[in-house]
């Protein structure tokens, strides 16, 4: 029964918070300033996430192997490799360094 | 229509060298979940209506542990308020009435919005290409954990942890140009670092996009 409150509390919010901005803000033309200030959420948003997958730990900042691949990672992304490259190099040297 | 389609295939085409880390993640949560008690065909669902996994972790980890269902699910919603501002950035991108709008959001997540996400804005094409190849694997991959089939090594062990940030550096790269996206980014993880060591999970995030205040003067 708990189980399947949380799936669907879980399942029904999460839809709630992806849909309102498409579903609400059909074709009203935003304001420029609004729309200016969205075309930044990627690369705000993006870094955040990368920071954050990259040191988080179950309490806190923690420094790992994670740090080795995506310094790898932001290398190849800097030579413009294929996603693909990018993506195989941070997974081969953060396995790599923890076969070490 | 034809551009649309375009989009499809290469937003799906663009999700590919993700499918092995999504794979080993899928199969962790499946596993994750039986062991918290969660049955089988109860992560299947998560999967398929919350789509989302660090959430989805988040809950069944609580769950595990014997945490409440309030803990489980404010930690998991909390998690997901990131996909309202993202929402925004998408509502002018999808097409067709609003319960189809409402069905083709649900195809939001980190990767398939960052995949659909270029310069000039968001390619509902590519959001929605890059949303279903995600979505079929994490459903797919769920149902294999949960059974109890351990079809793929610890995701860790594999490298595989490292594997998202790394595709939201490749996403990112290119977007860095001109003057403010780089300044945005800068101040976003300058935010995520600052509130890491002490805020709930999910906080870092939210709060980073407040680092789209560099655009309100021209």
């Amino acid at each position: 029964m708990k189980v399947w409150l949380v799936v669907a509390a879980v399942g029904a919010g999460t839809a709630l918070l992806k849909a309102a901005g498409p579903v609400f803000l059909d074709r009203r033309p935003m304001p420029p300033r609004l729309q200016r200030m969205l075309t930044l959420l990627a690369p705000a948003c993006l870094a955040a996430l990368i920071l954050v997958q990259v040191l988080e730990g179950d309490e806190g900042i923690v420094l790992d192997e994670r740090l080795l691949g995506v310094g790898a990672a932001i290398v190849a992304a800097a030579f413009r490799a294929p996603i693909w490259v990018t993506v195989g190099v941070a997974a081969a040297v953060t396995a790599l360094a923890r076969l070490i | 229509m034809i551009r649309m389609e375009r989009g499809y295939r290469q937003g799906a085409r663009a999700m590919l060298p993700l499918v092995v880390p999504v794979v080993g993640f899928g199969v962790a949560f499946g596993v994750l979940a039986r062991e918290a008690g969660m049955g089988v065909l109860a992560p299947v669902v998560m999967s398929a209506t919350t789509f989302a996994g660090s959430a989805q972790f988040a809950a069944a980890s609580i769950l595990e542990v014997g945490g409440s269902a309030a803990a489980a699910i404010a930690a998991a919603l909390l998690l997901n308020a990131r996909y309202t501002p993202i929402g925004l950035t998408v509502a002018g991108a999808i097409e067709g009435p609003g319960w189809l709008r409402l069905l083709r959001s649900q195809l939001i997540a980190d990767e398939s919005w960052a995949i659909a996400t270029t310069r000039e804005g968001v390619d509902g094409g590519r959001l929605i290409g890059a949303g279903l190849v995600l979505y079929a694997t994490w459903v797919t991959s769920t149902l294999v954990g949960a059974l109890g089939a351990r079809v793929i090594g610890d995701p860790e062990t594999l490298g595989l942890d490292a594997a998202f940030p790394a595709v939201f550096v490749a996403l990112l790269a290119p977007q860095l140009k001109g003057r403010r996206a780089p300044l945005a980014a800068a101040l976003g993880a300058l935010i995520a670092l600052a509130l890491l060591p002490w805020a709930p999970a999910g906080v870092p995030v939210i709060a980073a996009t407040a680092a789209i205040l560099v655009g309100w003067s021209r």
